[in-house]
């Protein structure tokens, strides 16, 4: 890893004061955990003026009920949410996915917004100055073109987040504080399919809040595929969220990451819907997952591989889910 | 530029000017002299670095010095009282948890995190909260055994 370059340290009071700082320092980055960020710096792949220090903002830590919702602040510990007896009870995919992030030194510093913002990731990217210099760097940083895809004009690097799709499976909603105030939209808003802009927010915009509806008539769970069984990124990761009604299926949703530059909502599932689960529809739930599955050469795993256990963990989520709900 | 960093180490308030961009782990080796906190991996992957802020793990590598302003920071060297070791070090001791030693602060650190909230943990939940500290010697089975061992009663070790 290489020193830290020179930057200023910054501590806003109020959320809106780290807006007006990041707007003084166009080159300034907002940081909580920075289990992410801070490797990403010293690897030279994040260029930084001043760091906006998020983790004395008592506003963004908090979770509440409110509206029939849960309402948990970007700064909340992934390791708060992982133990969370509501979050563990009614959203079981959220606690799940919160509790694979890495190791429990990271989700004791790592948070929600840091996760739902994670930097995407390649094999090309994620590594040493000196490894990147010796591979003639790429788009995404320094360089010219993909190494993943050579003729692309895009880049390709995965979004690697567990939380979020498991958050897009539940319909949550995020709050964002921008410089015309506070809006609101759905999370799947907040990306867009792009390696290098993966996320919708403007410069210096902030992500306040996630709210997630809190229905007790779905069930819902969270799986990854990795390398090593702890302190690694999703190779694949599914949430599904599945409401049955005695024995009819009424809802379906499925979301993965780690398969594209944004988390994806699976299209196409409402054929399964009416009726009970069975073979045909799980058969249809695979092919429209392998539909949506961008998948490319970013990590040492082989595509296929990854294609694969994308269905394997759609389809086996979504046979337990069905059948715990009987 | 440096500023003024307000916190308690080990127990201790301190005041000292640290630049904006230091790590809490060069702070606390370079700047303080408490080099029993490791550098292993330098990227957050190894655990080696694990300290306590407010009793939760965390790792110095990878956490700016001024982001732990007003609070409690403990390191390996606050667990000994007077050349007294405390059990979780005695156990390490005792039953081999230590092998060449350099991932051994960050591993009896990230126990005496799980210890406190969780007095009388499984080996399940010992492997789960030291999944974050890679041991290089191989010694997990000696280090698991070690942490469960200094759960046992008092006048078991």
């Amino acid at each position: 890893m290489n020193s830290l370059p020179d930057f200023q340290y910054l501590r806003p009071a109020t959320a809106a004061d780290a807006l007006r700082m990041h707007a003084a320092n166009p080159a300034s980055h907002y940081i909580a955990g920075g289990t992410d960020l801070m490797p990403n710096i010293r690897r030279g792949l994040v260029t930084i003026g001043a760091a906006i220090d998020l983790g004395g903002l008592g506003e963004l830590a908090e979770i509440v009920e409110q509206g029939g919702a849960l309402r948990i602040g970007s700064g909340v510990s992934l390791a708060r949410i992982a133990a969370h007896s509501e979050v563990q009870v009614r959203l079981p995919a959220v606690a799940q996915a919160a509790l694979s992030v890495a190791g429990p030194t990271h989700r004791a510093g790592g948070t929600l917004g840091g996760n739902l913002c994670l930097d995407t990731r390649c094999n090309y990217y994620n590594q040493s100055e000196a490894w990147r210099a010796g591979n003639n760097y790429c788009m995404k940083r320094d360089g010219e073109g993909c190494r993943v895809a050579k003729k692309s004009k895009r880049c390709y690097a995965a979004f690697s987040g567990d939380v979020a799709p498991a958050l897009i499976a539940m319909n949550a909603e995020v709050e964002i504080l921008g410089a015309r105030g506070v809006r609101r939209q759905p999370l799947t808003e907040l990306y867009q399919d792009d390696g290098m802009k993966w996320l919708t927010l403007a410069p210096g915009e902030l992500l306040l809040t996630v709210s997630v509806p809190l229905d007790d008539v779905w069930v819902s769970a969270y799986e990854k595929v990795r390398m090593r069984g702890a302190i690694d990124f999703p190779l694949a990761g599914v949430a599904v969220a599945l409401r049955r009604e005695k024995d009819v299926l009424t809802g379906l949703r499925i979301a993965c990451t780690g398969v594209a530059s944004q988390p994806l909502l699976i299209d196409g599932l409402d054929a399964v819907l009416g009726k009970p689960l069975d073979d045909a529809s799980l058969a249809l739930i695979a092919e429209q997952a392998d539909l949506a599955n961008r998948s490319m050469k970013t990590t040492l795993v082989d595509v296929l591989y990854r294609r694969g256990v994308s269905l394997v963990l759609a389809k086996r989520l979504t046979q337990r889910l069905w059948d715990a709900a009987a | 530029m440096k500023t003024i960093l307000r916190l308690s180490v080990n127990g201790t308030p301190r005041e000292d000017a640290v630049a904006g961009n230091a790590l809490l782990i060069d702070y606390l080796r370079d700047g303080l002299g408490l080099s029993g906190t490791k550098q292993g991996c330098d990227g957050g992957e190894c655990g080696a670095c694990t300290v306590l802020v407010d009793g939760l793990p965390r790792l110095a590598c990878g956490t700016l010095a001024h982001s732990v302003a007003g609070r409690e920071v403990e390191t390996i060297e606050s667990l000994s009282h007077e050349g007294n070791i405390s059990r979780l070090q005695r156990a390490f001791h005792e039953h081999l948890g230590a092998q060449c030693g350099f991932c051994t602060p960050g591993m009896i650190m990230a126990a005496e995190a799980l210890l406190r909230s969780n007095p009388q943990p499984d080996r399940a939940q010992i492997r789960e909260a030291l999944a974050g500290n890679l041991c290089r010697c191989t010694g997990y089975v000696k280090i698991v055994d070690s942490v469960e061992a200094a759960c046992g009663t008092e006048h078991a070790l």
